[in-house]
């Protein structure tokens, strides 16, 4: 019976990947499901077991099923790794993704594991800080001065928390890995909870990612035995975007609302429950087992300077070939954007990328030779966040753009602290003025009454002054980085695409 | 999956009949009984059973979990996915967020609004349809993209899509 592989990931089921594995059922084939490779533009991707090792086959519909078994379908595309978009990729965290069944315990080793339990806890964190791992949330901080901190606190209980919340648009990296290799993330976590003695974890998935839920409740089931007496439970969101942030997670958990909590104390020392707590990205934690079976130098052999290590990049938006691509930090903007993700799938030019989800920076094609690093992005006023790349064709309008982020910031909004709350919306209508072209004079205004009131109107100009203020307020004054990171799409649209904002900035560069 | 299962009780209701709120919630609560921060979990329960977590809802819940009316409804209030009323028979979460924008999600939102008969954000009048904003699905690179009661679709990129989820939810 001919074995061929095809994902159930969501991306590759909304792309109509059930229908084909079940016309190769109909065809007695043996189909195993899996996580996706990665690459959306081949998919639905079949790949059918031969002699010469799996061949690919993609996009593939149920029609084809009879062409690709006799191996005569033009969408033959040979072995997957063996394609240029997989063949420069560095695969240490999905090393497995897209490949086995997700399910499949006997698929996973667990070595990461078993080299940690031989180890002392200080060991285990020794490892990790030699790897310089650093977390893949957003803050870039290192992992192992989490650990131990965590490690060196000393408390009756303490926890280890995954977050899972990925709620950055052009972000699905922890989704994938969830769905394609929920083990690996397992593993990290049952080597994070020995080196610093938690016997218990959390997993906070967003609920927009139902496939992930499900899929890490069975496999957790499935490794009990494995990570046994660590234990690891499945907490589901409920749509709030700020619950990423790490201490509106903790409240959430705890059946709050999902409020961010004023620093210090950190998690580290007053987490869940108030019990000191390890909180970390899905990828930092699934970069574990690599880190403790293949050793801390393999790990930082690659990489860029402080960033080392490999990053799972996500390309998205309107990009010809989107998708996942982990590769070690230093590639520049420019090759992921243009080589690897092949320009935007209109096929117009390439306007602006926004990296790092929406409080990340809108870079224009000026900015492509930026290196992947946290320090070099950090310089450039931009973020690399969780590493999603948006990319936009020249149809984009970067006010509106701007406009999104303020709004969505408003919608967001925990509520806590006021430049936030209010900032956000205060900047939603100064943006609206500004597409307007400025503020007329009011009625109310003229009125005598209106003693202290400007009479007159205020320009574009004027108008983006005080979206600067705002957004200097914003930055400086919030409690997170929900307002705190908002001014970056904001004042980076208006910094380089200054056209789009009419006023007194877009002629100075007229003139120029 | 918690989506889809969601609308199907919604459109069904037969709980409501055969036991009360109270009692449906009482017996939830005691499924829970003993887990640390039970209240979240609680309430997606409560939803995915009733379609809603109303007004009813909030009070039995506290008085289940010795909390405050004014406690549960802060946070069933503040998270984006409790409704107090239920969605229609399909509900179609439409991605709004900045990649889906990217491939002109803002042209088909408007499109498939129309298609529908229905506002973003709204139940059409007879019941049918609920169309809602969600920010992200995690499915990025093929856009734009929606949760057809609770199945993800890709690549609503122009008419013919749109007939697709037009013909799923007139079912
Ligand atoms: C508004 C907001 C949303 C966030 N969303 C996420 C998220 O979805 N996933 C995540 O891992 N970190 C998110 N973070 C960052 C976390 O607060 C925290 O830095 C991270 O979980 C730490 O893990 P790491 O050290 O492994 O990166 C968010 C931060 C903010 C301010
Ligand atoms: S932005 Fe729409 S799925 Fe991510």
């Amino acid at each position: 019976m001919t074995r061929v592989y095809i994902s159930r990931d969501m991306a590759s089921v909304a792309l109509g990947s059930d229908a084909l594995a079940e016309a190769f059922e109909r065809a007695g084939c043996t189909v195993v499901r899996t996580g996706s490779r990665g690459l959306f533009a081949i998919e639905p991707l079949v790949e059918v077991e031969t002699a010469e090792g799996r061949i690919g086959y993609g996009p593939a519909g149920p029609e084809d099923v009879a062409a690709i078994l006799a191996g005569s379908h033009p969408s033959r595309l040979g072995p997957i790794e063996a394609l240029p978009f997989f063949a420069r990729q560095q695969r240490f965290t999905f090393a497995r993704c897209g490949i086995v069944d997700p399910l499949d315990l006997a698929a996973c080793d667990w070595r990461g594991l078993r080299a940690a339990r031989a180890m002392a806890p200080q060991a285990v964190i020794d490892a990790v800080k030699a790897s310089g791992l650093r977390g893949r949330g957003g803050a870039g901080f290192p992992t192992a001065i989490k650990w131990q901190t965590v490690c060196d606190a000393r408390a009756d209980e303490k926890f280890i928390v995954c977050n899972a919340d990925e709620g950055d648009s052009g972000t699905f990296a922890d989704r994938m890995l969830m769905e394609g290799d929920p083990f690996c993330l397992i593993e990290g976590m049952a080597i994070a909870g020995q080196a610093v003695g938690a016997d218990h974890g959390y997993i906070y998935i967003r609920s927009e990612y139902p496939f992930a839920v499900e899929t890490m409740r069975r496999a957790i089931a499935l490794a009990e035995p494995a990570i046994a007496p660590f234990t690891l439970e499945v907490r589901v969101g409920a749509g709030a975007y700020v619950c990423g942030e790490e201490t509106a997670l903790l409240d959430s958990i705890e059946g709050k609302r999902g409020q961010v909590r004023a620093k210090p104390p950190l998690p580290a020392i007053q987490g869940l429950f108030g019990k000191p707590t390890v909180i970390n990205n899905v990828l930092s934690l699934a970069a574990i087992p690599f880190i403790l079976s293949e050793g801390a130098e393999a790990y930082a052999a690659v990489g860029f300077g402080r960033s080392r290590g490999t990053m799972p990049v996500q390309i998205a938006g309107n990009v010809k070939h989107g998708g996942l691509f982990e590769v070690g930090f230093g590639i520049t903007l420019g090759e992921l954007v243009n080589e690897i993700g092949g320009g935007t799938a209109t096929g117009r030019p390439v306007r602006a990328v926004q990296v790092g989800g929406p409080l990340g920076a809108y870079m224009p094609p000026s900015m492509f030779h930026l290196p992947f690093d946290y320090e070099a992005f950090a310089a450039a006023g931009g973020l690399i966040g969780h590493a999603g790349i948006t990319v936009f064709d020249d149809s984009v309008d970067m006010a509106k753009m701007a406009r999104f982020a303020m709004a969505f910031c408003a919608v967001e909004s925990c509520g806590k602290c006021t430049p936030c709350r209010i900032g956000s919306t205060r900047g939603v209508e100064t943006i609206d003025r500004i597409i307007a072209g400025g503020r007329g004079g009011e009625a109310v205004e003229a009125m005598p009454q209106m003693r202290n009131a400007k009479a007159q109107g205020r320009s574009v100009e004027q108008e983006i002054g005080l979206l600067r203020d705002l957004c200097d307020t914003m930055k400086y004054g919030s409690l997170c980085a929900l307002g705190g990171f908002t001014p970056y799409p904001v004042l980076s649209a208006l910094d380089h695409f200054p056209e789009d904002f009419g006023g007194a900035s877009a002629l100075t560069e007229a003139a120029e | 999956m918690t989506l889809s299962a969601r609308r199907v009780k919604s459109a069904g209701m037969s709980i409501e009949t055969e036991e009360t709120t109270g009692a449906l919630i009482a017996r939830l609560a005691a499924a829970r009984r003993g887990q640390r921060g039970a209240l979240l979990p609680l309430l997606h329960d409560i939803q995915h059973e009733l379609g809603r977590v109303d007004r009813e809802a909030v009070a039995a819940v506290a008085a289940e979990l010795n909390l405050s009316r004014a406690e549960v409804h802060g946070v069933v209030s503040f998270y984006h996915d409790f409704r107090d009323r239920p969605a229609g028979r399909h509900l179609v979460q439409y991605c709004r967020a900045e990649s889906c924008q990217s491939r002109g999600g803002a042209a088909i939102e408007a499109a498939l609004a129309e298609r529908l008969a229905v506002a973003m954000g709204e139940t059409r009048g007879d019941g049918q349809v609920t169309l809602e904003p969600v920010y992200c699905l995690g499915l990025c690179a093929i856009g734009p993209n929606a949760l057809v009661d609770g199945a993800p679709v890709a690549r609503i990129d122009g008419e013919a899509a749109i007939e697709r989820i037009a013909a799923t939810v007139a079912a």
